[in-house]
């Protein structure tokens, strides 16, 4: 059925046009994941810098100026250039797909959702290249520091606007093609849980991104319309800022984890060959953290100076983020439990992802306990956390789920014996890296640091050295990536025994246009 | 040829492994308490660390035990469960009761730090890009704390010492088993001052006062480091507090004042060049080297070159403007809160002298005192 309509309506300009002017979801997710692999490799290849001049104390190959614009544009590219776009990709391929629907609800925003992400991107890498380099106050911006950037400032800000416009569009458009456009059949409860991660994501997304926006441009205004609101001096206050950062900042984490609960509660079950275990908790789960990580954001502000009240509160709250998280890793376990499984890539990369983030959750639990805290804020153990649960949690589940649907995508197996070599190779040079990092923060090593002190030296050492094995690494998985595309083993309708969502029911690779009669699910 | 060297190789990394394994300390926790907070910390942490283990022992296991026999390359079958009610209430319920039993020490730690009343004495710190002042406001003891680690050792020109950046010129001194209630601001940017050890961390912001205090348990010599990023020297302004007996606090303290007085009493003295270029040049190493370098010739296109500069050689009053109002929208902070009369004097002709610059002037302090409004 879908050859037939393949005739009727795959007309489309070639070359370069077709990618410009495209409103189809598959090549917007294509758009989408390639320029978040491009990124990924730029702020790696940033990370690369700073664990070379880590690997001594003393300074060596740069100036703490750039070990800083390093830092922070590493933080703000993986981010925002990286892991969002990289879900989003998935998003516009999968999504469609899984709920059997022939393209997103709103196509030609889509289109444009997309396009704004070049733009944002090449300020942020220009901001390099401009008189005092780029931003180096970190990540998270905060005043007064940042304002003493130079023109960078400027340019970032603006960035943060596209890209937050961007987001915003491309969240709206999942919420509406999810509500609207589901097969026949397919009833809330019946959606499968990626979707479900992804329309919760979506709410975040839509809540969260206009706080950032309105706070950035309050930076801006401080900078050059002589508006006080984060300087004591007319009467605001710089921990405003952190407020508002973390406001967004916080569902941000969700934001860039709760997709990757979908993908691996996905791959889980069909390579367990056995039905996902709690479905609905699942569900149930995922919308607790979602709420939660509305009132949560001051735990990361412990050392500001809080009334003892908030302090308490916020710790609370956060502690209680630990009882939705470990019903899913509980479910995931219980999912494998009693399978028929193998080990493939895809599943090795989500049982890589339950194993280490449940890692990054524990540290995350130590780090909710305010006096523990104040020992740690600031320190490689806050580090070496967030990269458990970044890198180990969200990139690891990208990997699974690149793995996972190439073939579906391509009509091409990968190589899986390559498949198995990124694999190991990335958990180890990962753990290699990440792991001792938690030592360096208990005993005291300051993060966002050029040079250190000598009894951090041999830690540094080896987390430069698992650093580097990491990061060349991928280059590994950018040759399977495109070994894969061009060639292969025919993929067939479904690589996958265990495999049931509606993207399996079609041909491999996907047809242009897919379903554009809607598949009944029963 | 191949494998041989593979195998040198090889063999040079382990030993080189192996000689960094036999000599290195490789700290594994948290540093040892100097203060019954910083040991209450350790506890907390101790006690969540062995939760955490028993949770992993227990989901790890169930996962390789999983990942070993239900797989179907040794036949197993898949069983097709797919809820339990039952378990997912035992599995809600228990992570609960786990997290109640850690809130209550944790809560009772909270409210210990948090009290602050019945200090023994009060000190008010100042953080700075990138140094930090210690205020003795009873005494009318006030100094600046600055990194003395020489560039030499961070260049790589010469051996590291013992506390490479730990170590600062004027340590902030207090008695032992006193409570130290401090108070926290900052002049430029948000700073935070930690020892590790006392088990404090506060940010120091900006135009607010925000309070903390400690009481360390023995005397001796404690380290620790700004813990908020405040820019370019963000690594190298550390914290390095002296804790003495009461006796030696005392004497400590009386000598500090005695300084203090003397210095007043130069305040209005007349200098020659050759004085105040040897003055200036210390005042220059401490605030003004670690942005315009120790040769004056700046980082292009953000920290100005002073050696030619216009500014430095030109007319006396645009550089006593700029030097202690600051530059707006730059690094460059307003060092008359910072220094004195006779430093900004001293650093004055120490750079309109320095280098290639040959101005042959000399400033006094009293032309800077005349500057004060």
């Amino acid at each position: 059925m879908e050859a037939v309509h393949e005739h009727d309506h795959d007309h489309r300009p070639s070359g370069i046009m077709r990618w410009v002017t495209t409103t189809n979801h598959k090549d917007i997710g294509t758009l989408y994941l390639c320029f978040s692999f491009l990124m990924f490799f730029f702020a790696g290849a940033l990370a690369l810098g700073v664990r070379a001049e880590l690997f001594q104390p003393g300074l060596q190959f740069m100036q703490p100026e750039f070990f800083n614009q390093l830092t922070t544009m590493h933080g703000l590219i993986m981010v925002f250039g990286a892991i969002m776009p990289a879900f989003v990709g998935f998003a516009n391929w999968q999504v469609p797909l899984m709920i059997g629907a022939p393209d997103m609800a709103l196509p030609r925003m889509n289109n444009w959702s997309f396009w704004l992400l070049p733009v944002a991107a090449i300020l942020l890498v220009a901001s390099f290249f401009v008189p005092g380099g780029a931003v180096s106050g970190g990540w998270t911006m905060y005043p007064p520091l940042y304002m003493q950037s130079g023109i960078s400032g400027d340019m970032t800000i603006l960035a943060v606007h596209i890209l937050g416009i961007s987001s915003i569009m491309g969240a709206i458009n999942i919420i509406v093609t999810i509500m609207n456009m589901r097969a026949p059949g397919m009833t809330y409860m019946k959606m499968p849980l990626f979707v479900w991660t992804w329309f919760i994501t979506a709410y975040l997304l839509v809540v969260a991104m206009p706080v950032l926006a309105g706070v950035v441009t309050m930076l801006l205004t401080d900078r050059h319309f002589d508006t006080h609101f984060f300087n004591a001096a007319g009467g605001g206050d710089p921990v405003m800022f952190q407020h508002l950062f973390w406001f967004f900042g916080h569902p941000e984490v969700y934001i860039m984890i709760l997709p990757a609960f979908g993908i691996v509660s996905t791959i889980i079950p069909a390579f367990a060959r056995k039905p996902l275990f709690g479905y609905s908790s699942m569900v149930y789960a995922t919308a607790s953290i979602a709420f939660l990580s509305f009132i949560v954001w001051a735990h990361h502000m412990y050392t500001v100076g809080m009334p003892t009240a908030a302090q308490l509160f916020f710790m609370y709250a956060t502690m209680l983020i630990a009882v939705p998280t470990g019903v899913k890793v509980f479910n995931w376990l219980a999912t494998m439990w009693q399978g028929s499984m193998t080990f493939e890539t895809p599943m090795l990369f989500s049982i890589g992802f339950v194993a280490l983030f449940t890692i990054g959750g524990f540290t995350g639990v130590v780090l909710a306990i305010v006096p523990v805290d104040i020992q740690l804020q600031d320190t490689y153990y806050v580090v070496a956390h967030f990269h458990y649960v970044l890198v180990s949690g969200s990139l690891f589940a990208i990997f699974a789920g690149a793995y996972y649907w190439l073939p579906k995508w391509t009509g091409h197996m990968y190589n899986e014996t390559l498949g198995k070599w990124h694999f190991w190779l990335s958990v180890i040079g990962f753990n290699i890296t990440f792991f001792p990092q938690h030592f360096l923060g208990l005993a005291g090593m300051p993060r966002r640091i050029p040079d250190y002190a000598l009894q951090f030296a041999e830690f540094n050492m080896i987390s430069s050295v698992g650093g580097f094995m990491f990061g060349l690494t991928q280059l590994l998985f950018l040759y399977i990536v495109i070994q894969c595309v061009r060639g292969g083993k025919p993929a067939g309708n479904k690589p996958w025994e265990g495999a049931d969502t509606l993207e399996w029911t079609i041909p491999s690779p996907a047809p242009y246009h897919t379903f554009v009669t809607p598949p009944v699910v029963k | 040829m191949m494998s041989n060297l593979i195998r040198k190789i090889g063999g040079g990394l382990v030993l080189a492994m192996y000689s960094m394994l036999a000599q290195a300390e490789y700290a594994l926790n948290l540093p040892t308490s100097a203060s019954d907070i910083a040991s209450q910390i350790f506890d907390l942490h101790t006690i969540t660390m062995w939760i955490i283990v028993g949770i992993a022992v227990v989901v790890y296991g169930v996962m390789f035990y999983s990942i070993l026999k239900h797989r179907k390359s040794v036949g197993h079958k898949a069983a097709n469960f797919h809820h339990s009610t039952m378990a997912e209430i035992i599995w809600t319920v228990i992570p609960v009761i786990i997290l109640i039993a850690m809130a209550f020490p944790a809560t009772k730690t909270v409210l210990a730090m948090k009290d602050g009343s019945q200090a023994d004495m009060t000190v008010k710190i100042t953080g700075y890009q990138w140094k930090w002042e210690y205020d003795y406001q009873q005494d009318g003891v006030k100094f600046m704390s600055v990194l003395s680690t020489p560039r030499d050792q961070i260049e790589n020109k010469v051996p590291k010492g013992e506390h490479y950046l730990l170590e600062v010129d004027n340590p902030m001194v207090v008695p032992v088993g006193k409570k130290v209630r401090i108070l926290l601001t900052a002049n430029d940017v948000i700073h935070a001052w930690w020892i590790p050890a006392f088990g404090v961390k506060q940010d120091a912001i900006p135009g607010f006062i925000r309070d903390s205090w400690f009481k360390a348990d023995a005397v001796g010599i404690y380290r620790g480091q700004c813990a908020e990023l405040c820019g370019k020297d963000h690594g190298y302004m550390p914290i390095v507090v002296e804790v003495k007996e009461q006796a030696d606090y005392d004497k400590w303290i009386a000598e500090q004042k005695a300084k203090a007085a003397a210095t007043a009493q130069d305040a209005g003295k007349v200098y020659q060049l050759a004085e105040l270029k040897v003055m200036g040049e210390k005042v220059y190493a401490a605030n003004c080297s670690g942005c315009h370098q120790a040769k004056g010739e700046g980082m292009a296109p953000v920290f100005p070159a002073l050696d030619g500069s216009k500014t430095v050689n030109g007319p006396k009053p645009a550089l006593f403007d700029i030097v202690m109002n600051g530059k707006a929208g730059t690094a460059m902070p307003a060092f008359s809160k910072q220094m004195s009369d006779t430093d900004i004097a001293a650093v004055a002709s120490y750079m309109r002298n320095a280098w290639s610059n040959k101005t042959g002037d000399v400033t006094q302090s009293s032309e800077i005192k005349a500057l004060r409004k």
